[in-house]
């Protein structure tokens, strides 16, 4: 059915653009099915009058980062460096970068 | 039809000289496929915690004020409340109590929170579903349940037990895995706080154009604070992870770095192999156009191929199987850590960067040192 090889890569190609499309259904369904959990999630944000997102939990600075204060991360010890893994991926909350400009 | 059979004749050429050089290019395809999937990982990532905290934080406090001294947070006197309150726009001021416990048993940090719904049931808390698995002891580690008990080290070294009256849902695990919500009595026993002090206060106002007035005007009043407007903490969760800054960073340049390498090889010079193939279609009667004709299908056949599955792996790599390859990096040295699974927010401008960012350069890539080849005297390239 397929003897050249420009027909396969054509089908190659059209399984791969499926793919991407596939992408998108997937993520507008997911999107769908988890909008009552994000609703909760917004929920127990308001009622319980949260500020950030539980992703590190290590340092206090990185699980709260939009309470923290610039120097934070060195408080343990006049010269301590910043020590902590989830330190070094998170960017400076730039709120932080601005009230000290003040 | 001429002009479709031409190209596909073309490519099936280039399809076949791909295939006498296998295992070159499967190793090749390979490569690229893992430079663009740690691309896309990064950019789905990133985009998706971004957009899941602009809508769970859309509802957290309008502004914040915490009290600093010599530099640091510290306890706020709740007679600021009533000043503040009568700044004109505010609608409500409220204190709330919130730190850190670390739990030398388990060895993790909980973040403990008075809740004014507990204020009458002394004695009593309400955990996150991390804080039920992490709280257990012994060899035999088993979740928290309902009615357990957990003792708590009061500042004084007493033990202060509480008991579990319910656990927040697993679906809220992105903001509440380590949270542990008790009554104002019990927060003030276990860490000491005078009645008279809170650890920061909450805000509504009337008018959300009003806040950098008020906050202001705060500021003024009471110069030892520090207010956070809910649009600053909007903004940080976007900074937070911005592919310019942090780890993030290290991670793209080094793809993109590989990538640099994979584009600059093959943009810089082709195989004596590959000269001497010119050369012979070049001797055979192929124009010049043919030959990059025919080097633009190679280029599209190794990117688009590694582009496809490198897309696709990320896609399920985050979404799917909850960025199984970032979670030591994200855990860190966190005892506790969220099982969330991210909402997939992707679209078309995030494809469209990662397409223009791979596939052209490569692509482009291919063709230049071809036409370089393909110009010159087939004679003189088949004695190279």
């Amino acid at each position: 059915m397929f003897e050249r090889k420009s027909d396969i890569f054509f089908i190659y190609l059209t399984v791969g653009v499926s793919l991407i499309c596939l992408i998108f259904l997937d993520a507008a369904v997911s999107q769908r099915l988890d909008r009552e959990a994000v609703r909760e999630r917004r929920e127990i944000v308001r009622v319980l009058t949260l500020t950030d997102l539980c992703l590190f939990t290590e340092a206090r600075y990185t699980r709260h980062p939009t309470m923290a204060d610039l120097n934070t991360p060195f408080q343990d010890h006049p010269v301590s460096l910043e020590h902590f893994p989830s330190g070094a991926i998170m960017a400076v909350p730039p709120h932080l970068k601005t009230q000290m400009q003040r | 039809m001429g002009y479709i059979n031409k190209q596909r004749n073309i490519l099936d050429f280039t399809l076949s000289s791909l295939g006498r050089r296998k295992g070159k290019n499967l190793a090749l395809v390979a490569v690229y496929t893992f430079v663009i999937f740690l691309l896309a990982s990064v950019l789905f990532f990133t985009h998706s915690i971004k957009k899941e905290a602009s809508l769970i934080l859309q509802d957290a406090p309008e502004m914040t004020v915490q009290r600093l001294v010599a530099g640091r947070q510290d306890l706020i006197p709740k007679r600021y409340i009533d000043s503040i309150r009568k700044i004109r726009g505010v609608q409500s001021v409220a204190p709330r109590l919130w730190g850190y416990y670390y739990d030398a048993l388990s060895g993790t940090n909980f973040t403990l929170m008075a809740n004014k719904d507990l204020k009458d049931r002394v004695g009593e808390i309400i955990i996150g579903s991390g804080v039920s698995w992490r709280s257990g002891t012994g060899k035999g580690k088993k979740a928290i349940r309902k009615n357990d008990i957990i003792p708590f080290k009061t500042y004084d070294g007493s033990a202060l037990p509480l008991k579990v009256k319910g656990i927040l849902s697993f679906s809220s695990e992105l903001v509440t895995t380590d949270l542990i919500l008790v009554s104002e009595t019990d927060f003030r026993k276990i860490f000491a706080i005078p009645h008279d002090h809170a650890t920061d206060l909450v805000l509504q106002v009337r008018n959300s154009k009003e806040l950098a007035t008020i906050a202001a005007k705060i500021t003024q009043r009471h110069p030892d604070t520090r207010p956070i407007l809910r649009e600053e903490i909007l903004r940080t969760y976007d900074a937070v992870f911005d592919w310019r800054g942090g780890m993030i960073i290290v991670v793209l340049s080094g793809a993109v770095f590989a990538f640099i390498i994979l584009a600059w090889d093959k943009a810089t010079g082709l195989s004596g192999e590959e000269k001497r193939e010119i050369g012979i279609l070049k001797a055979i009667g192929w124009e010049t156009s043919d030959i990059l004709l025919m080097k633009f299908w190679e280029g599209a056949a190794v990117s688009l191929s590694a582009f496809f599955m490198g897309t696709f792996l990320a896609y399920l790599h985050i979404f799917l199987s909850s960025s199984i390859l970032f979670e030591p990096v994200l855990k860190g040295w966190s005892v506790i850590y969220p099982h969330f699974r991210l909402t997939p927010y992707i679209d078309a401008y995030q494809i469209a960067t990662l397409f223009f960012l791979t596939v052209i350069p490569y692509t482009v890539a291919t063709i230049v040192p071809s036409w370089r080849s393909a110009t010159v005297d087939p004679d003189s390239v088949m004695r190279m």
